[in-house]
């Protein structure tokens, strides 16, 4: 689609919707325990995000905040997949992708509160979680540079023989702009073991991503470019999410180098706190809340012969671990005013002048 | 001891930290099979091969990415971005990754990345392969910065960066890459946050950086036979900035000139008189000076450019000025 110079061309919730197109399950020979795992941690994402969501209105958490509500497969069957000595990073949208990579609830709650017990004792937020020893290798709140630093540590698993592989998640909007571009261009020169994987929410922040790009599939029309494998795949299905990743994973650290996965999908809100995401098709909104991720697993476990009651409990229990995560944070004392001064530099302080 | 360019240095020193750290990796635009635009690597490839010297695209934030990437993870890193002007292409990477890596993550990682980067005018280049941009990264918290003067100080300092846990970007001045001195045999190695003083004096501190120095020099001896006993600094780091060999200077002299080649607003020298204005004040005997490169871009025309970077006439003009 172009933008004509048609009156109401920036009607944005006037366009045609584009609805999710469900392929049913897809038949994954999985273990049982991989499908518990999986509806786990969609439980665990959802639900955290969903209290994140609750402590913002509270006013608890300050700042802005951006959710993955509704786009939790990704993160999800990406962290079933992974191994924990690989490296992942993620976008100022990056809550679900640093729980997904093993961090606790109660630092990541706290970290957003702004508390002494947060990942990073109040010094990044909401949009700078990392957990380097658990090989989270941060959130990047500028678009584009984070894909450059996921070819590095990349790099460093192959100087090393590591069979380290990193996970670069990003959005849709990310494909526009130059650090895209070199980043793959770089990781296919050199054959890094890495994964970029687009989260296409089909808007970047407040503009549908097809008004303002060339092609139709934002990173997988640019795959070829790079010598890439164009690869489109169903982003709220997590077996096709973790299926995707076992094998690109795999892929990786076998040494056949990089790929881009784009993954479709939707947010429930807004871009951030501030959005209302009046810009959507109200029909399009409807059709992708009951096209889920939870929904769609929930319904598949139960088809699968799974009980009521198994999901329920998980549901609870996940429930009940985010209460106590959350008292947790909330109990965490206020960052000292002293670490206003350190960790500038390795030696913990902030010195400018020997 | 040999005589060896300020060029030769800087291939010299790489070496002798890659063969000290078999882990240190080495990246950028024909660093590699080139030797470098302005062959200051040559024979590095030959020495440690393409899985630690590489070429790159031109691409200069996927080279400071994977630089930084890489350094995350412990692996110390030499990336060559070929002029400081193309800084401004990366500065995301330079300014809002690099820098703030570890202070954001509250010290979870360290960035063990030294960008080396040739800097300053006098190579008739014009307005965009010729700026002093030292003081684009002097302002930025998060990173060390580094202009040598000298062969010698080229290894030792770019020995020090190498080893120095936190990122710094390493200016070599285009201008000084022929000349020469007698550098020591066997490892050099310097330290970050020394300023030397290069010739003493008794009525004016003088302190420069890079092309300046010897510009500053070579005025000081002319300011001599005028009866005027000038001290030039080398300040070589401007972070860590060291305030104490300076503020003893100017204690001692009671005047403070800057000599500076990046252009006026918000240079190096503004700190450094903004330092002594505060906290040597009752030393001084006259106003602080800033010689600086006008606020301009830089021209091309031998003529003009010569005009426009502060040079020995100029900077004895401006010290006998304050004089009269």
């Amino acid at each position: 689609m172009s933008i004509s110079t048609d009156e109401g061309r920036y009607d944005y919730a006037t366009r045609p919707v584009r609805a999710p197109r469900p392929e049913g399950d897809p038949g994954l020979d999985l273990r049982d325990e991989t499908r518990l795992s999986l509806y786990t941690r969609l439980q665990e994402l959802r639900q955290v995000e969903k209290r994140a969501y609750d402590l913002f209105m509270q006013n608890l958490v300050k700042g802005t905040s951006h959710l993955s509500l509704g786009m939790e497969a990704i993160s999800a069957g990406f962290g079933e997949a992974l191994r924990p000595d690989d490296y992942v990073f993620a976008t100022y949208r990056g809550h679900a992708h640093t729980l997904s990579k093993g961090s606790s609830m109660d630092s990541v709650l706290a970290e957003l509160l702004g508390r002494a017990n947060g990942l990073m004792g109040g010094k990044g937020g909401s949009m700078h979680l990392s957990d380097a020893d658990r090989g989270m290798m941060g959130s990047y709140a500028i678009i584009g540079a984070h894909l450059t630093l996921a070819n590095g540590t990349a790099w460093s698993a192959q100087l090393r023989n590591s069979g380290q592989v990193t996970v670069c998640f990003f959005g849709d909007g990310t494909t526009n702009i130059g650090a895209f571009h070199e980043a793959l261009n770089l990781a296919k020169v050199w054959n890094l073991p890495v994964v970029f994987v687009c989260e296409n929410n089909l808007y970047m922040e407040y503009t549908p991503i097809d008004y303002i790009t060339a092609v139709a599939n934002p990173a997988a029309d640019r795959a070829s470019a790079y010598g890439l494998e164009p690869m489109i795949i169903d982003g709220n299905d997590v077996d096709v999410v973790y299926d995707t990743a076992r094998k690109l994973l795999e892929r990786a650290r076998q040494g056949e180098g990089p790929s881009l996965v784009e993954a479709i999908t939707y947010r429930s809100g807004g871009h951030s706190r501030a959005d209302p995401a009046k810009y959507r098709p109200p029909a399009e909104v409807e059709a992708w809340k009951e096209y889920d991720p939870i929904i769609v697993y929930h319904q598949r476990l139960l088809d699968r012969g799974f009980s009521e009651s198994t999901l329920t409990e998980i549901s609870n229990r996940v429930a009940d671990q985010v209460d106590r995560a959350t008292a947790a944070a909330k109990a965490g004392a206020q960052p000292p005013l002293e670490s206003i001064f350190t960790e500038l530099w390795a030696d913990g302080g902030s010195a400018w002048r020997s | 001891m040999a005589e060896l360019t300020y060029r030769d240095a800087v291939a010299r020193g790489i070496a002798q930290e890659m063969r000290r750290d078999p882990n240190l990796v080495f990246l950028g635009e024909d660093v590699a099979a080139a030797g470098g635009v302005f062959k200051t690597t040559v024979g590095l490839l030959e020495e440690f091969g393409p899985d630690r010297v590489r070429d790159t695209p031109i691409s200069e934030q996927a080279i400071l990415g994977a630089a930084a990437g890489a350094a995350m993870t412990g692996v110390p890193v030499i990336a060559e971005i070929m002029f400081s002007d193309f800084l401004a292409v990366c500065f995301d990477l330079v300014a809002n990754e690099i820098a703030k890596l570890r202070y954001m993550t509250d010290g979870q990682v360290s960035v063990p990345i030294v960008i080396r980067t040739a800097n300053g005018g006098g190579s008739r280049f014009g307005a965009q392969h010729s700026q002093s941009v030292e003081n684009w990264c002097m302002m930025i918290p998060g990173l060390k910065v580094v202009a040598p003067s000298t062969a010698t100080d080229v290894i030792g300092l770019l020995a020090a960066s190498i080893r120095d846990p936190d990122p710094v970007v390493f200016f070599e001045h285009k201008s000084l890459m022929a000349t020469k001195e007698d550098v020591p045999d066997g490892d050099i190695v310097d330290e970050l946050g020394k300023a030397r003083v290069v010739r003493e004096g008794s009525d004016v501190t003088i302190v420069a950086l890079a092309l300046m120095v010897p510009r500053a020099v070579a005025a000081a001896e002319r300011l001599g036979e005028q009866g005027i006993s000038a001290e030039v600094i080398d300040a070589r780091t401007l972070v860590p900035l060291d305030t104490g060999t300076i503020l003893s200077s100017v204690e001692r002299t009671g005047r403070l000139v800057t000599v500076e080649e990046n252009p006026r607003l918000c240079g190096w020298g503004a700190e450094v008189a903004s330092l002594v204005a505060h906290e040597v004040f009752w030393s001084l005997d006259a106003p602080i000076v800033r010689i600086t490169t006008p606020h301009i871009p830089l021209p091309a025309a031998d003529i003009l450019e010569d005009e426009t970077i502060p040079s020995v006439d100029r900077i004895v003009e401006t010290v006998l000025g304050e004089w009269a």
